[in-house]
């Protein structure tokens, strides 16, 4: 019956010719390349502009820029001095791979790759904490942040404070930077001693204090209020940060002190303010959560209801409450749109019917544009996106530190501020979400925690595309058409009312305006 | 072992996953060859469900998932192009949902499979019969569904490339087989362009580990019925862990030890009809669903051979004298 075969010639060649077949197969269909990231490979930045005179640009929080005094430098012809430029000529003799690579990463421009290091951190504890066995929640707390749940829970209002005041820090103190560098007027060591190579490119800006140990201080500080956990890995990459400024022979060890310096002052002067701005209230009390729906019912309104399991209290009910940057508490409440349509009115049944309709059975390329703007649980959310989206862009531009700092503070003032408008909006209506009046309803993506109108995602974006626009008009049209695809993707996907999307993406804009009005006489134009 | 002369079925495995949440039936884990000429196709319904799942090692419930369940409808055939070599394939269809919470139903067109099964050595060893097989597998995404909406996706969107080592022995009716499957994935494209495993990714591309797979499975085996056990235990070579609370990643170490029982069953009255059912159950994992799953299902075998009677005969009589 059975036939017997022999291990023969004929045989190993056809199992070699088998496992050829294999590999090839294997490199072509299943080829695992190692992913790279976008912003991997930049080249060194070179500023089109130096922005010499940046230190006459309007800061945000610092009165006078010589509140943090910088010392005199020595001289370059210093001994000390001199023994700082051999410690460059050095190091640049002997170069691991590793700092190879430490330089190239920061060459880039530091204020991005801390941008992108707040993303990282935002998308890490962007985690709803999980549930007590008695169905309550356990609140993260500032004063224990290492105990579950971890502190902090960064979802959007969070996050959006947070790549607020780090951008607006950063951007006060590359201000005093640059005007302590006109002021000392200390040529780069490699214009100094000719031996120095300027590994991350030449620049004709003055090196006392350093930029990147300016960066470097101000957003180490100012991460210990965000971040409390990851202080020990923010230092590190601060010294990482400073270390290739060494290396790269853009700064002396002298430069890299009194940056570092200035930087940790500066941030204080933000960190107090972030004390003191009603963020850490945010959470509210159950009396103010349970207000909020004895209020609604009052109005003849239906109110929001969490729809998590066992019921959460809503995100961050009080964060409305929260000081703006570019403008005033009263003008903030001026900003809160009309009331959305009556929950028992034939306009909201209109509405509810079209929300129906999308997600009854969701088109494929519904799906994908949902997902695409979700920016959900452990995401950077919807404002690390925008910072995603303005960073690749200003890439593009060759821009200074000081005016890359400048944009995202422009940018992240916008967000913290919708932010702000669109959470005292949402707690002032308290209205439901389309899942709540409608159990047919079910979601393209995750349902956020808190009531519908006006839309996170709309609010945030609208105030995004317009302070963008304002900052590289040729760009204007397509951030528009991404709020307007950010805004949609949240009525499609079954999350919101087209009014939620409209009035948001309206008021978004106007939130955006301020910022606008303020970068027209920042003297950065 | 080959079933000389004789029509048989296909034997399902099941891998069932967080991610994927539905049986993978394939055909590609027995030591069962097809004859030359002989087309075996059929078509198996599986559902499958947990309402635990591990978070890194930790067992938990969602109570906004409730219990998360996976029907699947595949079409699958094995061809015999010669006695010791077939070419064997899997396309289901799957439809995911949860029970609790507002997440939308998923459905569709998973991915199709393929394998190559080659039995090089097949010999007498003391009482019973040795044969040793060599498959390589791929498969591909049939439709463009989307991936970053676990644990409702219905796949992980990815190329893979699989080799298989198996043996098997046979003495009577009883035997066993064990196998050992390396699966190399392709990187997998998700709807965003940015994600954080452990740390941040500015791409929609994500690098999927490699898989290790081991089965060994034993029990009788005759003409009119199969009857065995099977433990799998799946290990994802890299990948990271879900985080508390956080939501289930297509790159996150997904392992998975599972115990089940197979049944194939020939119906006399209809030559080359038969039944197949069987289920299996996750006993162990990590960054998984719990499931237990049940699979039935109804295959025919079409003979080739008396249809091209002419130009095979001379194939036929040498099969036939085997």
């Amino acid at each position: 019956m059975h036939k017997t075969l022999q291990l023969n010639q004929n045989s190993m060649q056809k199992i070699y010719r088998y496992f050829t077949f294999i590999i090839i197969a294997a490199t072509l269909f299943a080829c695992s390349k190692q992913v790279e990231s976008r912003t991997d490979n930049l080249p060194a930045l070179q500023p089109s502009n130096a922005n010499l005179n940046a230190g006459e640009w309007k800061t945000i929080l610092l009165k006078r820029l010589d509140t943090f005094a910088v010392a005199t430098p020595i001289a370059v012809t210093h001994v000390n001095y001199v023994a700082e430029l051999n410690e460059i000529k050095g190091l640049q003799k002997n170069l691991t791979n590793n700092q190879n690579d430490n330089i190239k990463y920061w060459a880039a421009g530091g204020v991005l790759r801390w941008n992108e290091t707040m993303r990282e951190l935002v998308a890490k504890y962007n985690l709803p904490p999980y549930e007590n066995a008695d169905g309550t929640y356990p609140i993260p707390s500032a004063a224990n942040p290492f105990a579950y749940p971890l502190f902090p829970f960064a979802n959007p209002p969070y996050a959006a404070r947070a790549y607020a005041y780090i951008s607006a820090a950063q951007y006060d103190a590359l201000v005093a930077c640059w005007h302590y560098k006109k002021l000392y007027n200390r040529p780069a060591p490699s214009i100094t001693d000719a031996a120095i190579v300027a590994k991350a490119g030449a620049t004709p800006l003055p090196s006392y204090p350093s930029e990147a140990a300016v960066i470097a201080g101000v957003t180490a500080e100012m991460m210990k209020l965000f971040f409390p956990t990851e202080i020990g890995a923010i230092e590190q990459k601060a010294k990482l940060h400073q270390d290739a400024a060494i290396m790269s022979g853009a700064a002396t060890r002298s430069d890299i002190v009194a940056g570092e310096a200035l930087g940790r002052q500066i941030a204080q002067v933000f960190i107090a303010r972030g004390r003191t701005d009603n963020a850490g209230k945010a959470v509210g009390t159950p009396a103010d959560w349970a207000n909020f729906e004895t209020t609604t019912i009052a109005k003849g309104e239906i109110p929001w209801i969490s729809q998590d399991k066992p019921k959460r209290p809503g995100m961050l009910p009080l964060f409305g409450n929260v000081v703006p940057f570019l403008f005033d508490t009263a003008t903030s409440r001026a900003l809160i749109p009309p009331p959305p349509p009556s929950t028992s009115s034939d306009k909201m049944k209109q509405e509810l019917a079209e929300v129906y309709s999308y997600t009854k059975n969701p088109t494929l390329k519904n799906q994908q544009l949902v997902l695409f703007w979700g920016d959900g649980v452990g995401t950077y959310t919807p404002p690390g996106h925008w910072n995603a989206i303005a960073a690749e862009d200003f890439i593009k531009l060759n821009l200074s530190e000081v005016k890359w700092a400048r944009n995202l503070a422009l940018l992240n003032m916008s967000l913290m501020d919708a932010g702000i408008v669109c959470w005292k909006t949402k707690y002032t209506y308290y209205n439901p979400r389309p899942s709540q009046l409608d159990p047919r309803i079910k979601t393209l993506t995750g349902l956020p925690n808190f009531p519908a109108y006006i839309s996170g995602h709309s609010t945030f974006s609208g105030a995004a595309a317009s302070i963008l626009g304002y900052l590289v008009p040729n760009r204007a049209a397509a951030y528009t058409q991404m709020a307007n695809d950010a805004s949609k993707s949240r009525l499609i996907g079954g999350l919101h009312f087209r009014a939620d999307c409209e009035v948001g993406l309206q008021v978004g804009a106007q939130v955006g305006q301020y910022a606008i009005n303020k970068a027209k006489i920042d003297g950065a134009n | 072992m080959r079933l000389s002369k004789i029509k048989m079925a296909l034997l399902l495995f099941a891998i069932i996953n967080l991610s994927i949440n539905t049986v993978y039936a394939q055909t590609d884990q027995d030591a069962i060859m097809m004859n030359k000429n002989l087309f075996c196709t059929g078509i198996v319904f599986g559902t499958s469900s947990w309402n635990k799942y591990w978070e890194g090692v930790n067992s938990r419930e969602n109570l906004n998932l409730g219990t998360v369940s996976s029907n699947s409808l595949s079409v699958m055939g094995n061809y015999g192009v010669k006695d010791n070599l077939n070419i064997l394939f899997n396309a289901p269809y799957i439809s995911n949902k949860a029970s609790a919470g507002v997440l939308h139903s998923i459905s569709g067109v998973q991915d199709l499979s393929v394998w190559v099964k080659w039995m090089p050595i097949e010999k007498e060893l003391k009482q019973g019969t040795f044969s040793l097989y060599l498959l390589g597998g791929a498969s591909t995404p049939l439709s463009d569904y989307i991936v970053d909406y676990l644990p409702l996706s219905i796949g992980l969107k990815s190329n893979t490339f699989s080799g298989r080592l198996m043996l098997d022995y046979q003495i009577n009716d009883f035997f066993i087989t064990a196998s050992e499957t390396y699966t190399l994935r392709g990187n997998s494209t998700l709807e965003r362009n940015a994600y954080f495993t452990n740390k941040l990714y500015l791409t929609n591309k994500v690098a999927m580990p490699a898989v290790n797979t081991i089965n060994v499975r034993a029990g009788y085996r005759s003409y009119w019925l199969i009857a065995e056990a099977l433990l799998t235990d799946t290990k994802t070579l890299g990948g990271f862990d879900i985080t508390r609370n956080n939501m289930p990643f297509p790159s996150n170490e997904m392992n998975s030890t599972s115990v089940g029982v197979n049944f194939k069953y020939e119906i006399p009255k209809v030559a080359g009809l038969s039944l197949v059912s069987g289920g299996n159950h996750v006993i162990k994992g990590r960054n998984v669903g719990q499931s237990t799953a049940y699979y039935g299902g109804l295959f025919y075998i079409l003979d080739f051979t008396r249809k091209r009677k002419t130009e095979s005969n001379a194939q036929n009589t040498s099969t036939q004298s085997k």
